[in-house]
């Protein structure tokens, strides 16, 4: 039986406080839960605070660029279908430095779990606003406040019909291992934005603020209504809405290549007789 | 003809069917035994302006551009004004009879009758057919294989467009034929472009994984790779941008399958931070820019071999990579295999570096023998290996095993950051060093395998033609036409050109009375990485950037 425990226990470079830490423990429950062994899951992210993350977990790791962990994911997919592949990062690398990949991974509609760790703020170089950081928020880089305004990827990724979109948040541990598993389990992109406080460069949206607004949907919400969705996505001030927001069973990025039919790609051999024919195409 | 070759050029706006009209008769000749070489110059537009497709033909084999013609196809009368003086003094010019121009050397041809104002271009490839003794029915076979599949409704209405041709050819006098005499039993030829042969190395060597996004003049492999995906078991995919395009093929070649990217100087330019990924993460890669004029969009359509040093020094810190420079198509063929297997081997980024000649080139070569080659060898064996498994295992060669995630029970863990051996970020300062050194350490390796560069010609010679990459060609025929005048010349061609080792080429240098450097960019970036590596200055720089390729004739200018 696969527990917490083969996932490991490993000394991070985290403040005392950071909301990383009840991430990483539900992520490594709900691969547990999963029945998931370390050697049939594959993390990929890119670079940033949340980043390291899977550093913390033992299973397969591809730590690559600031913002890039998308697209690796996506070509680590196609070469290997039965991997299990998590990407993990923060708002910074998938919102701002790799926000094009993220709207094509949702178009793609490939089979992974995005969990972007959404603390408003760039931890890592201490203290810049993100793409959804808000208005009043005041920073060394950002001295008069925000010049753009947020970023809602739960509403851009609803409005695209995405997979799976659902959003968490670090203070409700069971409730954010459960919409893990859940995208794991859903074949298809799924994106879990998870809300965390930063105890070191967000004094606004701090633990207090999050737990204040933060609300899990009704057991009877439809996550497959999508003008419902619509609406729910928006959703911020008074009430942030927790949940799986939206779901869309539509066909696998994966399974539109006629190639990956025989099996995987590695492992495929180079067919010789094939390989003539088309060199013979040439005469 | 004088030098034994035949020179056509078809000249017209896009949209018209040059490309198809030198794609039949090049097929039509490779398949008759004869060598060729086609050029192909065009504008960054889908419809009119002005673009040539030249197409040079011999019973021996020739391996570069011509700049003067035998034979001038005008689909437009503009061609008639920009190529007259390019005609040979028995040239002769096929235009419609419908254009007002008037020259001697004009066939005047019916196309309107004889092609339905629809399939000039078929009309065209009877008339020149018959006039240089091609059979009809082999041409009817060209034409049947070329258009069988694509687009097999208009089949009858070519064949008979070309039926109609021959026949109206055929009443001409005899002093417009320019007939080749036959090859008798000419051995079986491939008629590829530089392109189409990369294509094929890759899929010889085993390539699983493609990504691209859209880019002159590289497209076309990405194109050729996507119609053998399914027959070929491999995933083609169009990425939202080159450093998607370059992520990708390193998350898939990471997961095991044997990748490559596709892309010409500015798509690279944003690759670039991957470059240095796939170096650091230690991932094989096969990267292939084929170069077009810059700086920024330049020239888009046209060709250039001006990102040498930009390859050469692309990705941030230091780490090994090879760079090849076909100069055939044989060598884009067997060298596109070189890269894989090195990827491989010394796990890491290699690159393949074209151009928009080679790249477009049409040439007759003899089939690759396909039986003798083996693709490339993808990870480790996991029995082979000591536990618990270290992704970044320190060796001697600085080639760690390199295992597969979910492949086996072992994880495999690759990072960006330096890293302890089993993958993991660290600040260890002398573990930092230790992992630069193993690094680095493959370059001595993979220096071992450099492919010394070709030399032709006396030890001792006058003039030394130093060159690279797709003018080989242009550059042997201009060493032998000096050759033929008396002069001793030799050249000395790379095709692989990082690492250089001086070992191999410095003797040819110094043996030289005088050493010119032939280059297709403007500064002589070749000779400026000779210098660099051996201390051996080459002042003399003959160099073309005006966007179209090295010839023999604008290499002989320069020189006399």
């Amino acid at each position: 039986m696969v527990t917490i425990d083969d996932y490991g226990d490993y000394q991070t470079a985290w403040c005392p406080g950071c909301g990383n830490f009840p991430i990483l423990e539900a992520v490594k429950k709900a691969l547990a839960a999963s029945k998931l062994e370390p050697h049939q899951v594959l993390f990929v992210s890119g670079i940033g605070q949340a980043a390291k993350a899977p550093h913390y977990i033992n299973a397969n790791i591809f730590n690559g660029l600031h913002g890039r962990a998308l697209p690796v994911a996506t070509g680590a997919k196609l070469a290997y279908p039965e991997l299990t592949i998590v990407v993990e990062s923060g708002d910074g690398c998938v919102y701002a430095e790799g926000g094009n990949h993220l709207l094509a991974a949702i178009r793609r509609n490939v089979d992974l779990t995005l969990l972007v760790h959404n603390n408003q703020v760039y931890g890592l170089t201490k203290g810049q606003a993100s793409p959804t950081s808000e208005g009043d928020f005041v920073t060394k880089a950002q001295p008069e406040g925000m010049t753009s305004y947020p970023f809602n990827a739960v509403a851009v990724a609803v409005a695209m019909q995405a997979g799976f979109v659902a959003r968490g948040f670090s203070g409700m541990i069971d409730h954010l291992q459960t919409l893990i598993q859940q995208a794991i389990a859903h074949r298809g992109f799924s994106l879990v934005d998870i809300l965390q406080p930063c105890v070191s460069f967000n004094k606004m949206n701090t633990f207090a603020w999050y737990k204040e607004r933060c609300q899990v949907l009704p057991s009877e919400y439809d996550p497959t209504d999508f003008e419902a969705a619509m609406k729910v996505a928006r959703e911020w001030e008074e009430r942030i809405p927790l949940g799986l927001i939206y779901r869309n069973e539509r066909t696998v990025f994966e399974d539109r290549f006629s190639a990956l039919d025989r099996g995987p790609l590695v492992g495929q051999e180079v067919d010789l007789q094939k390989l003539t024919e088309t060199m013979e195409e040439y005469r | 003809m004088s030098d034994g070759s035949f020179n056509i050029l078809i000249g017209g706006e896009a949209g018209q069917g040059l490309a198809t009209i030198g794609e039949l008769l090049a097929k039509a000749f490779g398949r008759g035994g004869y060598s060729l070489v086609t050029t192909s110059t065009y504008e960054s537009r889908v419809r009119g302006g002005h673009s040539t497709v030249a197409l040079r033909v011999s019973a021996e084999e020739v391996a570069s551009p011509s700049e003067s013609f035998d034979l001038l196809v005008a689909l437009n009368p503009e061609s008639v004004k920009l190529h007259r003086k390019e005609l040979s003094a028995q040239g002769l010019i096929i235009l419609d009879e419908a254009f007002q121009v008037d020259d001697e050397a004009c066939i005047r041809v019916p196309f309107k009758e004889l092609a339905k104002g629809k399939f000039s271009n078929i009309a065209a490839v009877g008339v020149v057919g018959f006039l240089l003794g091609l059979e009809e029915q082999s041409l009817l076979r060209v034409l049947e294989d070329f258009f069988g599949k694509k687009k097999p409704q208009l089949a009858g209405e070519n064949r008979e467009t070309l039926a109609k041709a021959f026949r109206w050819a055929a009443r001409l006098p005899s002093s417009f034929h320019r007939k080749f005499a036959p090859i008798l039993d000419p051995a079986p030829r491939l008629v590829m472009n530089g392109n189409q042969a990369i294509a094929l190395g890759a899929l010889s060597a085993g390539v699983k994984f493609c990504s691209f996004y859209p880019m002159s003049p590289a497209t076309s492999i990405a194109i050729g790779l996507v119609g053998k995906a399914r027959q070929m078991g491999l995933v083609v995919e169009q990425a939202e941008d080159e450093i998607a395009a370059i992520n990708m093929a390193i998350g898939a070649s990471f997961a095991g399958a044997p990748s490559m990217v596709t892309t010409s100087g500015g798509g690279f330019a944003l690759m670039v931070e991957a470059v240095s990924l796939a170096a650091a993460s230690e991932t094989p890669l096969v990267v292939v820019v084929a170069q077009r004029p810059g700086p920024a969009t330049g020239l888009p359509t046209r060709t250039e071999q001006a990102d040498l040093e930009f390859v050469l020094h692309a990705g941030h810190g230091e780490f090994p990579r090879a760079i090849f420079a076909p100069g055939t198509i044989e060598e884009c063929f067997h060298l596109t295999r070189k890269a894989f297997e090195l990827a491989e081997r010394y796990q890491g980024p290699m690159f393949l570096l074209t151009d928009q000649f080679l790249a477009d080139s049409y040439r007759a070569v003899k089939p690759f023998d396909l039986k003798s080659i083996s693709p490339v060898q993808v990870a480790s064996e996991v029995s082979a290996l000591s536990t618990p498994y270290r992704r970044y295992t320190i060796t001697d060669s600085g080639v760690s095993p390199r295992l597969l995630p979910g492949r086996s029970e072992h994880l495999v863990v690759a990072d960006s950051h330096e890293h302890t051996e089993d993958g993991h970020i660290t600040e260890d300062l002398s573990m930092r060093k230790r992992m630069v050194e193993k690094r680095l350490r493959k370059l001595e390796a993979i220096r071992t395998e450099t492919i010394p560069p070709d030399t032709d010609g006396d030890v001792n010679p006058e003039l030394l033609l130093v060159s690279w990459g797709s003018s080989k060609g242009a550059v042997s025929e201009a060493a032998s036409r000096m050759r033929s005048k008396g002069r001793t010349v030799a050249t000395l061609h790379f095709s692989q050109v990082w690492p250089l080792v001086g070992e191999q080429f410095s003797e040819a240098l110094k043996g030289a009375k005088e050493v010119v450097c032939v280059e297709g960019n403007a500064t002589g970036q070749l000779a400026d990485l000779i210098h660099g590596q051996t201390g051996f200055e080459i002042a003399r720089r003959v160099l073309r950037y005006d966007g179209l390729p090295l010839t023999p004739e604008s290499i002989l200018r320069e020189l006399n």
